[in-house]
């Protein structure tokens, strides 16, 4: 249909686009081994060094744990909740089944600032009278809500994709409800809940705004980058730490997305 | 599943209702008693009014370019690419998409900057680049969305049937005419889709707008007026700004049916 210039035309755009989306972050890639202090381009030469002193730096350390702390515990929330709340839109007609599904992705669809300044208001007059101030659990809760969107996308597009007459079936011939759910749902769902459980985590992993209204005096991986880019000297181990959350966050993207590849569960079986 | 609704939505109405208290100007506490008065504020006060225009038209401009960008490489995913390469592809966008939001805008900082890898690859073409600024905030948002508008876009013109292209090209239409008539008519609630995100996320933002430029944005007055000044009630009232641009920006969304194409 298209013709052979248009062809020529379309692969070079893409290939241009993706130079332009990919030229950048190879860049810093590089400035992490750079040999010098300064920023400048291009650079002196290649070293190992920042790598070493990032890694032994302890800032960056407890930002990390920090960091795993809060997405695990956000993962953990939203593969709890996301399900169960997918589970329910997709299988029960109910009140107000409509606006769940509306409600679960307002996280999404509005600006993160106005999701960080609601949790942020909230938590002062609510948890801080109690108690709770702000710290790992404030900020685990403030991931949360986006994690469950995406955990509950997940595994909604997987039921959606498999047929609800197994799970019949496995009721007729006499299995309980848990059964049910331990023999045919799970596994149905076991990949889509993996993927969407490590979107969840990278998602959380690499957080700013939410993070910036909810930490109080904690610092994750991102915040603890926002605050030592103003410090020049600190900069080597910036960069060292971004290209880390680069590819940290890589990793799981790129397993996730091959286990959502939907090839058909049944048809494999 | 309901605590967390309920925190959620909880949050959401105290934000609200903050926009109507008011600040003690001499104890600098929350008054709760309600009234127009932030709100009258913002209308009345030309910075306030500057910087919400300033953030819709960088937002509407960031849409724009990424929907541009975005056409090439997503008809290329959708209907040349081999379904190996396809693959591939979708894999090469969303890598990105979901990597470090701060690590990019931290990247671009450190391309623009004066003796950075930008003015060191124009310097001989006798060109300068942008430096820090709008063009810099422009052109770092589009670079950071790009991805949200190719996915649906992708996706939006995979569905469109071969046959109708086939019958455009028998019916004698050109090229041409065959994108304007039928391509992009088809794929046009797939661009709403996408621009649903650059559109959002940009209008939220505040670290971008400080990393590479010393522009304010709504998110930036927000910001400063939750932490530093400490005056929740203008903050929440600059925030409902968004949202409710989001809001209608929704209802258009719709009614272009786009959420079919999410």
């Amino acid at each position: 249909m298209e013709t052979r210039a248009t062809r020529i035309g379309l692969r070079v755009a893409t290939l241009v686009t993706l130079a332009f989306i990919y030229v950048p972050l190879g860049v810093i890639a590089l400035y992490a081994f750079n040999q010098t202090r300064t920023q400048r381009w291009p650079i002196s030469g290649l070293t190992l060094r920042w790598w070493e002193k990032a890694f032994h730096n302890p800032g960056v350390r407890d930002a990390i744990v920090h960091s795993v702390e809060v997405a695990l515990g956000a993962t953990a929330i939203a593969l709890v909740l996301g399900t169960l709340a997918s589970l329910a839109v997709q299988r029960y007609r109910f009140f107000g089944r409509e606006t769940v599904s509306f409600l679960v992705i307002l996280p999404i669809a509005l600006p993160g600032i106005v999701t960080g300044m609601a949790l942020n208001a909230t938590f002062r007059t609510v948890f801080e009278p109690l108690g709770v101030g702000f710290g790992i659990f404030t900020i685990m809760v403030g991931h949360a809500t986006f994690c469950i969107v995406v955990m509950y996308n997940n595994v909604l597009a997987r039921l959606r994709r498999s047929a609800r007459f197994i799970e019949e079936a496995s009721m007729d011939l006499g299995a309980d409800t848990w059964q049910t759910f331990r023999y045919v749902t799970l596994p149905l769902t076991r990949t889509a809940l993996l993927a969407g459980g490590l979107l969840a985590f990278a998602l959380s992993f690499d957080e700013v705004i939410v993070t910036t209204f909810t930490a109080g005096p904690i610092k994750t991986v991102p915040l603890w980058i926002l605050t030592n880019l103003s410090r020049p000297n600190q900069l080597p181990i910036v960069n060292v730490v971004a290209v880390g959350l680069v590819i940290l966050s890589a990793i799981p993207v790129y397993v996730a997305s091959r286990l959502t590849q939907e090839s058909g569960i049944l048809r494999r079986r | 599943m309901g605590w967390l609704l309920i925190a959620y939505l909880g949050s959401l109405g105290v934000l609200f209702a903050a926009a109507f208290w008011r600040l003690d100007p001499f104890t600098a506490d929350v008054v709760r008693d309600p009234g127009l008065q932030n709100f009258k504020t913002l209308v009345e006060n030309d910075v306030y009014r500057s910087i919400t225009i300033r953030t819709v038209k960088i937002a509407a401009a960031v849409t724009l370019t990424d929907a541009v960008l975005a056409f090439p490489i997503a008809y290329y995913m959708a209907r040349i690419a081999s379904p190996r390469l396809k693959g591939l592809l979708v894999v090469a966008i969303l890598m990105p998409l979901w990597s470090s939001y701060l690590v990019k805008v931290y990247a671009w900082r450190v391309i623009l900057q004066e003796d950075g890898a930008l003015n060191w690859a124009l310097g001989p073409i006798g060109l300068h680049g942008p430096g820090f600024g709008e063009v810099a905030m422009w052109l770092v948002f589009s670079y950071l969305w790009l991805p949200y508008m190719i996915l649906p876009l992708y996706a939006g013109l995979e569905r469109i049937p071969d046959s109708l292209l086939e019958a455009s090209g028998d019916l004698g239409a050109r090229a041409g005419r065959t994108f304007r008539s039928v391509i992009l008519p088809l794929a046009l609630p797939a661009v709403v889709a996408g621009s649903i995100f650059t559109f959002s996320l940009t209008l939220g933002d505040f670290i971008t707008p400080n990393l590479v430029s010393s522009v304010q944005f709504i998110g930036n007055v927000v910001y400063a007026n939750v932490g530093v000044a400490n005056n929740l009630p203008l903050a929440s009232a600059f925030a409902t700004v968004p949202v409710l641009i989001m809001i209608v920006y929704l209802l258009v969304a719709k009614r272009l049916g786009a959420f079919e194409s999410l």
